[in-house]
């Protein structure tokens, strides 16, 4: 009993941990900046390869995936300042120069790079329980989701850096005028988003095969996250993510995988057939 | 009242899109003095606080503040030099608590000052009060306090006021206005506001510049701002 409970929740805790994991980058960029990053599955894509070339060079996994955070939060940075920053009130062609970014980067790895890349074993080793056996690393990706969550909190609600980004989204004029550098919270912004983009694909890395496209196998979770969340990523991603975990686990138990993929789209648009503004639109209504 | 000059302005032109709102304005303010500046809507008295502020950029023309000049400063670093903006409309962040806007302000003074924290609370009590609450689910009145606390808590040099009367019922305005004479008394600070409202101008301004097409046309002196006079310049 205990046991099957356990693997309910190792389910559980598995899909959770690849919807915040996709999600928080993209909603970082989107709640705070209202920009719908369509790179988001390259800055993934490039976590992962920073993170393997990094352990290919004799790096310990975990300082390779920092480095794999690191490189994409960089280059975050220096695309917001570069392409990203004059398109602030165009939203339609930010969206476009980002979808150009990841075809650009997609195509350009697969040319300089070839078509796959030499992994990492997944390290950690696994544990039984009951007659079933568990992945060590997966409950790492778990703890690692519940981190970024976390920190996402902390550092939007209770540092310096949070309060003028906060007030940056709601009136960008207005916190100009009262002395916040609003370019450099802009571009940290960004970089955050991306180094979160980042992590994902570090985190991911010693689990999947490395080729140029597999940005895209994050881009339906992190979308729909993003979406059943709504714009206010510091009420929305959690629960958002927790309703969608349960029903693709319950859905993947009872019929299977394919069961588990269409009902979590099923879910996506009965939720937001009734709450159009997500999660966080519809508890910021109820508190107010 | 006037001792330096703080606030020089001259020949400053500046435009809406193709459509030219401030024609040449120029005004001279000295440290420590109230000045109101008055004009029937449409004349552009906002767009000059803007201009002032940074918020839009001045076709020609310059603006010196403390004996420098700020023209081509964006707006954040003419706020870190001590000028605090205090907008028509006030523009809290309806989504952050009261105490979380007093932060933001805060950049104002930095490096110069600690937080006036203490201050801002004791001439706004509902603020400290209501420190915890969504600065959007307050009323208008409370609103303008929190607006003008915000730019106090950075203890500006210079305080850019856009009509604060607007939409603040006149219990709590005549209590603004108290805050604010009180605030130059004690500290100097100059105060430059735009507004329309007699009983605020009576109760706050030592000397009016009168506004019409984006030029100053006219001034009311310090010692002459009375009912009749201010009357007649808001008539025009």
């Amino acid at each position: 009993m205990f046991a099957d409970l356990f693997a309910y929740f190792y389910q559980f805790a598995d899909v959770f941990a690849f919807l915040v994991l996709s999600a928080a980058g993209l909603a970082v960029i989107f709640g705070m900046m209202g920009i719908i990053n369509m790179a988001h599955g390259e800055f993934i894509m490039c976590g992962a390869y920073a993170t393997t070339f990094a352990y290919h060079a004799g790096l310990p996994l975990p300082l390779a995936q920092a480095c794999g955070v690191v490189a994409a939060g960089l280059i975050g940075i220096v695309l917001e300042a570069t392409l990203i920053r004059p398109l602030y009130s165009r939203p339609l062609d930010s969206l476009l120069v980002t979808w150009g970014l990841g075809l650009i980067a997609t195509q350009g790895t697969l040319i300089v790079l070839g078509s796959s890349m030499a992994g990492i074993g997944t390290p950690g080793g696994g544990f039984r329980l009951g007659g079933y056996g568990f992945s060590i690393y997966r409950m790492i990706l778990f703890a690692a989701a519940l981190c970024v969550l976390a920190f996402i909190y902390l550092l939007f609600k209770r540092t310096r850096f949070g309060i003028y980004a906060r007030a940056t989204m709601q009136n960008a004029n207005m916190a100009q005028a009262l002395g916040v550098r609003r370019n450099r919270i802009y571009a940290l912004t960004f970089g955050i988003g991306a180094a979160l983009a980042g992590l994902c694909g570090a985190l991911y890395a010693p689990t999947m095969t490395l080729i140029p496209t597999m940005g895209a196998t994050f881009i339906v979770e992190a979308f729909v996250t993003v979406v059943v969340g709504g714009a206010n990523v510091l009420l929305g991603t959690a629960p958002a993510a927790v309703a969608l975990a349960v029903t693709r686990t319950t859905l993947n138990g009872l019929y299977g995988q394919v069961f588990g993929q269409i009902g979590l789209l099923l879910a996506v648009v009965l939720i937001i057939r009734v709450l159009p503004e997500g999660f966080s639109g519809w508890l910021a209504k109820r508190a107010s | 009242m006037a001792s330096e000059t703080i606030l020089k302005v001259a020949g400053l032109h500046a435009s809406y899109d193709a459509t030219p709102i401030l024609r040449g304005i120029n005004l001279e303010v000295g440290g420590g003095e109230i000045v109101a500046i008055i004009g029937r809507n449409g004349v552009g008295k906002t767009t000059m606080m803007r201009c002032m502020i940074g918020l839009l950029p001045a076709a020609s023309g310059t603006i010196r503040y403390a004996g420098r000049e700020i023209t081509s400063l964006p707006a954040d670093r003419r706020a870190r030099l001590g000028i605090g903006y205090i907008p028509q409309g006030r523009d809290v962040f309806p989504r952050m608590t009261v105490e979380e806007n007093l932060q933001v302000g805060e950049l104002i003074g930095q490096s110069r000052r600690p937080p006036a924290t203490d201050l801002v609370y004791e001439y706004f009590p509902i603020l400290k009060e209501r420190r915890d609450q969504l600065a959007g689910t307050m009323s208008g009145g409370q609103q303008q306090q929190l607006a003008i606390g915000r730019a106090l808590i950075g203890s500006p040099d210079l305080l850019l006021l856009d009509e604060p009367s607007e939409g603040v019922q006149p219990s709590i305005v005549q209590m603004i206005c108290r805050v604010l004479r009180s605030i130059r008394d004690r500290h100097g600070t100059t105060i430059v506001l735009v507004e329309q409202n007699l009983d605020t101008i009576l109760a706050l301004a030592e000397r009016c510049l009168v506004m019409e097409k984006g030029q100053i046309i006219a001034e009311i002196s310090a010692g002459l701002v009375t009912q009749d006079s201010v009357r007649r310049h808001l008539l025009i």
